[in-house]
């Protein structure tokens, strides 16, 4: 017993300074649910930068970070409030990179990371709501509101001519937020809705669905739901009953699953995805190549680099893990003025930080907070192409 | 030409889904109402037996697909049926014997039962769940249609498209098989008579020398045969997904005493009533309307009666009125 008790005290000891040098980040995204196969590359790249810095060994006199995962299961928001609170109570982490769906982030945030003082950074959460919601300086995201995306899905279809079309969304924070936005923009540029139902996901059968938004007509079914879920099925009932051929996917639906799933049966379907033609987006993906990452050119993979980024340079520029010394720093980093940093440069933002200078951080979405800490937004335009997922342009 | 429009926009998006669902529905709706007419009790495990028999389905389709065995343009599951059914009525007999055949000696109430029946329906729930897991799983393969929306537009020359799936073809000939099968085996022969006399006394028919045990045991596998056979069809034509099948349980209990729980004949006439106004009701007409009318009466809304979310919540109405004013169902059924 004594040689026990001897035993821990000196573990105690001996973890007592490796713990001070260790700085935990909160990796909270759906792991299980609704968008379950683009989280892994998200997490992925997410831990890149991490890694990076802990390599570095400049955070903080030569800190080391280590990610915690955590599942927000995208829709539960009890189940993510509980594993948040894990991460901040058991686990101590410093800062969250999370959560992803809007509805579980809203609630993480006002019934976790508020309380608690915790910083968050959504590398995907994209619902307007959040744009005002109370968050004490606390919130961040490196995705644009889809207020945002409304308008460039908007301008995608008005400039391709398509004057008129259905409108099916997720019945959630994010699909309600999305359509609502996307209504407005497309109706005051001179477009008509026929018809907005919601759909539910999780169900086996949407051709009921799928016979109403028929009836109402338009030359294309804007789906703002999402790709492992309720969006898969009205696509498949759609194409199965002749109801509409032409898809109009946001962010939610662009995975590589479209491909596999439909292949060339969607072509000439159109969507938007937030990313940008920046340079920090072609370094990001030398980076991710490099390490091997699956799924690596999915959504929000490098807005996942980035909200990490974010969270350790402004620990870096503040000098200290609190989140209630850091939380103030985050806007300075990301935006101007000060050198430019990109992927896979980190180190060097640290040095400059460590040494009293300013860095503006770009990553690899070219972040450029606005408002009150939301990107501004670049978008990437997609066209299905012979059962592939195609490049238009940036907006 | 609109009138020949709208009747295949009907045709599409109400009629050819809904004769499919109702057959589903009634091949479901027979496994309860033989299961209430000959052991007496609402089985509350059916539409997860459904899950079991399909689960052993798509394994088996899996290892076939594996072998390179197929059908060619038909499904393979078709052929992975029997094991299905096997696998299935080997589980249900399982479960007679170790919980219901205890309480059929000490001749427990048929609300006991029923309560039992949920008991075997979370296991059943949990063991489909823990063996192939919650996902939606696809098991379909062959031709996907009979023919499809765009073939048929070139066809005909119409605006409007129609599509059969390979599976809805399947589903309507399967079930007028299964039916035909099981009512010439209830009527023409001995043991589907000493079934029916075991149903309509019990007592009576103990005394003729019938056996009790045997007849038990023949309406369980019958009731496994049903039950995969549903729920392969229904997997088949709309996804696989153990959840699913756990919530088809009330449009499936609803086709039941629609049309009279006890009565085979009703359960079928229940399932197409049920399927018919979960599409009918939740059917925006605004397309078939719009054919038909003269363009100045031409409907600016919908004519949607209720949103589509609401489909359980006609099941739910139908039940209802039906229990209110007609308890034995449609075709005389027993009073629930």
């Amino acid at each position: 017993m004594k040689k026990f008790l001897m035993a821990s005290v000196a573990t105690a000891l001996m973890a007592g300074p490796a713990l001070a040098n260790e700085v935990k980040l909160g990796v909270i995204l759906g792991f299980t649910g609704p968008i379950e196969s683009l989280t892994p590359a998200m997490a992925a790249g997410g831990e890149l930068a991490m890694a990076e810095v802990s390599a570095s060994g400049k955070l903080l006199g030569g800190a080391t970070v280590t990610p915690v995962r955590a599942d927000s299961t995208c829709v539960d928001s009890g189940a993510a409030a509980a594993a948040a609170e894990r991460l901040i109570t058991s686990e101590g982490v410093k800062g969250i990179m999370g959560a992803d769906c809007s509805g579980v982030t809203g609630a993480v945030l006002a019934n976790v990371a508020v309380p608690n003082g915790m910083v968050m950074i959504s590398p995907s959460a994209t619902s307007p709501a959040l744009s005002s919601v109370e968050d004490n300086g606390l919130f961040f995201r490196t995705a644009p509101s889809d207020a945002r995306q409304g308008q460039v899905l908007t301008e995608v279809l008005i400039e391709r001519g398509i004057k008129s079309v259905a409108l099916t969304y997720t019945n959630n924070d994010y699909g309600k937020g999305l359509a609502d936005s996307f209504a407005a923009a497309y109706e005051a540029a001179g477009g008509k809705v026929t018809t907005t139902a919601a759909h539910e996901d999780g169900k086996a059968d949407y051709s009921a669905e799928v016979g109403a938004l028929a009836s109402a007509g338009g030359d294309a079914l804007v789906v703002a739901g999402y790709v492992d879920q309720g969006g898969a099925g009205i696509i498949r009932a759609s194409l199965d009953t002749g109801a509409f051929d032409m898809f109009v996917m946001p962010d939610g639906m662009i995975g590589s699953a479209l491909e596999t799933n439909f292949g060339a049966d969607i072509d000439g379907s159109i969507g938007t995805v937030p990313g940008t033609e920046s340079e920090g987006a072609a370094m990001m993906a030398d980076i991710v190549k490099a390490a091997g990452i699956e799924n690596g050119d999915g959504p929000y993979v490098g807005e996942s680099y980035d909200a990490a980024a974010l969270i350790l340079l402004a620990m870096q520029a503040a000098g200290s893990m609190e989140p209630g010394d850091y939380k103030g720093k985050i806007m300075d980093v990301a935006n101007a003025p000060g050198e430019k940093i990109y992927p896979g440069q980190l180190g060097k933002a640290l040095e400059i930080l460590a040494a009293g200078g300013d860095v503006d951080y770009v990553g690899a979405t070219a972040v450029e907070m606005i408002g009150g800490g939301e990107a501004a937004g670049g978008y990437r335009e997609i066209e299905l192409k012979d059962g592939k997922i195609t490049t238009v342009k940036y907006r | 030409m609109d009138l020949l429009n709208a009747f295949v926009a009907l045709s599409n998006f109400v009629l050819v889904p809904a004769i499919a669902y109702g057959s589903q529905l009634a091949l479901g709706a027979l496994g309860v109402t033989l299961i209430y007419g000959i052991l007496r009790f609402s089985n509350f495990a059916h539409g997860d037996t459904m899950a079991f028999g399909t689960m052993v389905v798509v394994l088996v389709t899996w290892l076939f697909q594996s072998w390179g065995i197929s059908l060619g343009p038909l499904p393979t599951a078709l052929l992975a049926l029997p094991f299905g059914i096997a696998g299935c009525a080997a589980l249900v007999l399982l479960t007679d014997r170790t919980v219901y055949r205890f309480y059929r000696a000490q001749k427990a109430k048929p609300v006991i039962l029923v309560i039992v029946s949920m008991g075997v329906m979370f296991i059943m729930n949990a063991l489909v769940r823990i063996i192939l897991g919650t996902n939606e799983q696809n098991f379909a393969d062959g031709e996907r249609f009979i023919i499809g929306a765009r073939e048929f537009k070139k066809l005909t020359g119409l605006n409007e498209g129609l599509a059969i799936k390979t599976t809805q073809g399947i589903t309507v000939i399967t079930a007028v098989i299964v039916v035909a099968l099981l009512f010439w085996f209830l009527n023409r022969t001995r043991t589907g008579k000493s079934m029916r006399a075991y149903s309509d006394n019990e007592d009576l028919a103990l005394l003729s020398g019938i056996d009790p045990e045997r007849v038990v045991v023949i309406t369980w596998v019958i009731v496994a045969a049903l039950a995969t056979v549903a729920g392969t069809l229904y997997g088949l034509d709309k996804s696989y997904k153990p959840f699913t099948y756990f919530l088809l349980l009330l449009p499936i209990f609803a086709s039941a005493i629609v049309g009279g729980l006890g009565n085979p004949l009703g359960a079928i006439a229940g399932g197409f009533v049920i399927a018919f106004s979960e599409v009918t009701v939740t059917y925006a007409w605004k397309k078939v309307l719009g054919y038909l009318m003269p363009e100045s009466l031409e409907p600016d809304g919908l004519v949607q009666l209720m949103s589509t979310d609401y489909k359980f919540a006609v099941s739910f109405a139908i039940l209802l009125v039906v229990l209110l004013f007609k308890p034995t169902g449609l075709f005389k059924g027993k009073s629930v």
